[in-house]
């Protein structure tokens, strides 16, 4: 058990995480002194390569909000939003970024520079599109709507990719006007190279939770192994981190272990964590042993388990392609075939629906995904609900009540059967 | 052997003392009130001193309901969903779906053959369709919650209740009663809306006979009446119903009695 022995590689994943972002953070905290160029972006299919080209320093409001909501400051920062008039229902990431803005833009990671481009990269969640209009009129900064179809039809059509290579024409010449710097094509290549590289590295983490007992918690660990690829993909920084990740999941299946002492139910997860309680609500799963072998949330960002990757020789196009792949720009049908392949490929006894109250992007249709599951493919399915950074949705009582409720009886289940 | 199930809801907490044959000796009921383990301690001696025997003598007491840990004599526990299912499957074998209402709860369980939990849906973070929401109709007409059904079936032309709030169903009532309406009217349009409100609950656990009725609002024979109407459907619904939580968790107690001598030996 991974608290009683200490191997070599053990923690370096998270430690490495840490000291990441925290550089990140600091980098974006300087930006405005030191005067070099800061973009705003989403992490949905973001194109992050391409802004590298032009040195932009790259700051995500959604990876800042549940920054706030795991640091728990998230609940102040909403209350100030609903001060000045959003109501109650709206995003939870969107308020906590107004809350952070009226409060100096100060927030557990450092002061955060001001923009000097907007880029809303994922169009699928209109409440994205108003976010960043309400960034531009706050800041004054200009605003690039990046329009993404969405995926109907399986994979995005010719007409599709010619829309959004065309936009990132126009907008090679909005950051070339921004930064002064010329685009450079064998620039953005050399970047995408290293994409690939932790995008391979990244796969094979996530598939290593096909073994049994899973060395890796594919939602609870995830959520922190992920962010590497999704803020700082293109950098030399994250292939190196996703070698040092592989290591120390190697070393954990060489020794059997993982992230609980024994591992009796494996579940896949669909829909983000409650930040503010992402403890005690690992904590409710923890004690069924319940290690997550696949979950959807960490794809929210991108999709490479299925074969996609970035590709240096065609690179506008691979950008672009990237730009339609993430999870909530599927439509429910091809979300459900990728659950169901997950619970198929890595052995899952159970699905997990955790639905957020003030994010319709991510839970429209997840009811009719439970009764799916269960009615057409007997999947023991249970639906939790709570919020992603509004502390006041979670009800600690009520979701251990049916967390336990779901684990008993898949428990009493197995010993009927026997 | 005795053995003990405790079941402490919201409103409230009921106490079950089962023999090794696992047939019912005692039983204790009590409003929860504020104090949660004073609860659990008044129903378990209400059995004790029903069966004539004491503390001593139970071998094994399972808690369930939520205040499930804070029974203080409790050797384990175990949800009420699990403990309904188990219950509802000993007072009718024939059990496929229950529908649980309680003081603050409306559950939909779905079960298999052998009682185990096959799926199961709650109402969330919203007490309409609860028990509740009877407590709120019964406050705002000055009315005994015991008569709300009895009442409700004197109804000729119910009314419709739109209100799916517990809070704001009281001004609705208050408009009614304000426009003349009779009560009996009234209660019945209270009893169809929660009636309505539990059967999408139950389709979204598949609805199959037989649909036992258990929890503090089966008593509510106004109750029973209205969701028979609604669902078309015997439904079994007995005096010992409020006590299905807390026959399901004796059960359980038995077993892991059974399990626990067997291992001591």
């Amino acid at each position: 058990m991974m608290d009683e022995i200490k191997f070599k590689y053990q923690g370096v994943a998270r430690t490495y995480q840490r000291e990441l972002l925290d550089n990140w953070y600091s980098g974006i905290s300087s930006a405005k002194e030191k005067g070099e160029k800061v973009a705003y972006l989403f992490i949905s299919g973001n194109i992050a390569e391409l802004l590298r080209v032009f040195n932009f320093h790259l700051v995500y409001p959604e990876v800042n909000a549940l920054q706030c909501g795991v640091k728990k400051v998230a609940g102040d920062f909403i209350m100030k939003a609903e001060d000045v008039g959003y109501s109650s229902d709206v995003c939870g990431y969107v308020k906590n970024d107004v809350g952070l803005i009226l409060s100096g833009n100060k927030g557990p990671f450092g002061t955060l520079s001001p923009p000097d481009l907007l880029v809303c990269t994922y169009s699928g969640c209109m409440t994205y599109v108003k976010w960043f209009e309400a960034l531009a009129k706050t800041y004054g900064a200009e605003l690039f709507i990046l329009d993404v179809p969405y995926l109907r039809e399986g994979k995005p059509t010719k007409g599709d990719m010619k829309y959004i290579c065309s936009q990132l024409e126009e907008l090679i010449e909005v950051c070339e006007r921004k930064t002064g710097i010329q685009y450079d094509e064998d620039k953005l290549k050399e970047i995408l190279g290293n994409s690939v590289k932790a995008e391979d590295l990244w796969v094979d983490i996530l598939q290593s939770a096909k073994n049994e007992p899973s060395p890796f918690d594919a939602f609870f660990e995830a959520v922190f192994f992920m962010a590497p690829i999704y803020v700082l993909r293109g950098t030399e920084e994250c292939v190196e981190y996703y070698q040092k990740a592989k290591l120390e999941i190697e070393e954990r299946i060489q020794h059997k272990t993982g992230p609980i002492p024994e591992e009796k139910f494996r579940i896949v997860m669909e829909g983000p964590p409650p930040w503010p309680h992402f403890r005690s609500f690992w904590e409710l799963f923890k004690k069924w042993d319940v290690c997550v072998v696949a979950s959807t949330y960490s794809k929210v960002g991108g999709i490479w388990d299925f074969g996609f990757r970035h590709d240096p020789s065609r690179p506008l196009e691979s950008i672009a392609e990237y730009a339609t792949n993430c999870y909530t720009n599927y439509n429910w049908k091809m979300r459900s075939e990728m659950i169901k392949s997950y619970i198929d490929d890595y052995h899952a006894d159970a699905l997990v629906i955790h639905s957020v109250k003030s994010c319709r992007a991510f839970s429209v249709g997840q009811a009719d995904a439970r009764e799916r599951f269960i009615r057409e493919y007997n999947v023991p399915t249970l639906f939790i609900e709570s919020d992603l950074a509004d502390p006041r949705y979670f009800s600690e009582a009520q979701m251990r009540n049916r967390i336990d409720a779901f684990f008993e009886s898949l428990e009493h289940r197995r010993l009927v059967e026997v | 052997m005795i053995v003990a199930g405790v079941d402490v809801g919201s409103t409230a907490t009921k106490s079950i003392l089962l023999n090794e044959n696992g047939e019912i000796i005692a039983r204790g009921l009590t409003h929860t009130g504020a104090n949660v383990v004073k609860a659990a301690e008044r129903v378990f001696n209400q059995a004790l001193k029903m069966a004539d025997v004491e503390e001593w003598d139970i071998a094994y007491t399972v808690g369930t309901g939520y205040g499930r840990f804070r029974v203080p004599f409790g050797d384990t526990q175990i949800t009420e969903i699990s403990c309904h299912a188990k219950g509802a499957h000993y007072l009718h074998p024939g059990t496929r779906t229950i529908l649980d209402i309680g003081g603050q709860d409306t559950k939909a369980i779905k079960v298999g053959p052998k009682g185990e939990v096959i799926d199961f849906c709650m109402n969330d973070k919203c007490a309409a369709g609860t028990g509740k929401f009877l407590e709120a109709a019964a406050k705002v007409m000055d009315i005994s919650l015991d008569d709300l059904g009895v009442i409700s079936l004197k109804s000729k032309k119910p009314l419709r209740i739109t209100n799916v709030c517990t809070v704001f169903v009281e001004s609705e009532i208050i408009s009614h009663l304000a426009w003349g309406k009779k009560p009996e009217d009234i209660l019945r349009g209270v009893h169809n809306s929660i009636s309505g409100r539990s059967s999408s609950l139950l389709r979204r656990v598949g609805l199959e006979p037989e649909l036992t009725f258990t929890g503090g609002v089966s008593k509510n024979i106004g109750m029973v009446a209205a969701l028979k109407e609604k669902l078309k459907l015997k439904i079994n619904a007995t005096e010992d119903s409020q006590y299905t939580g807390a026959i399901g968790a004796a059960l359980f107690a038995l077993e892991r009695a059974s399990i626990k001598s067997v291992t001591t030996n």
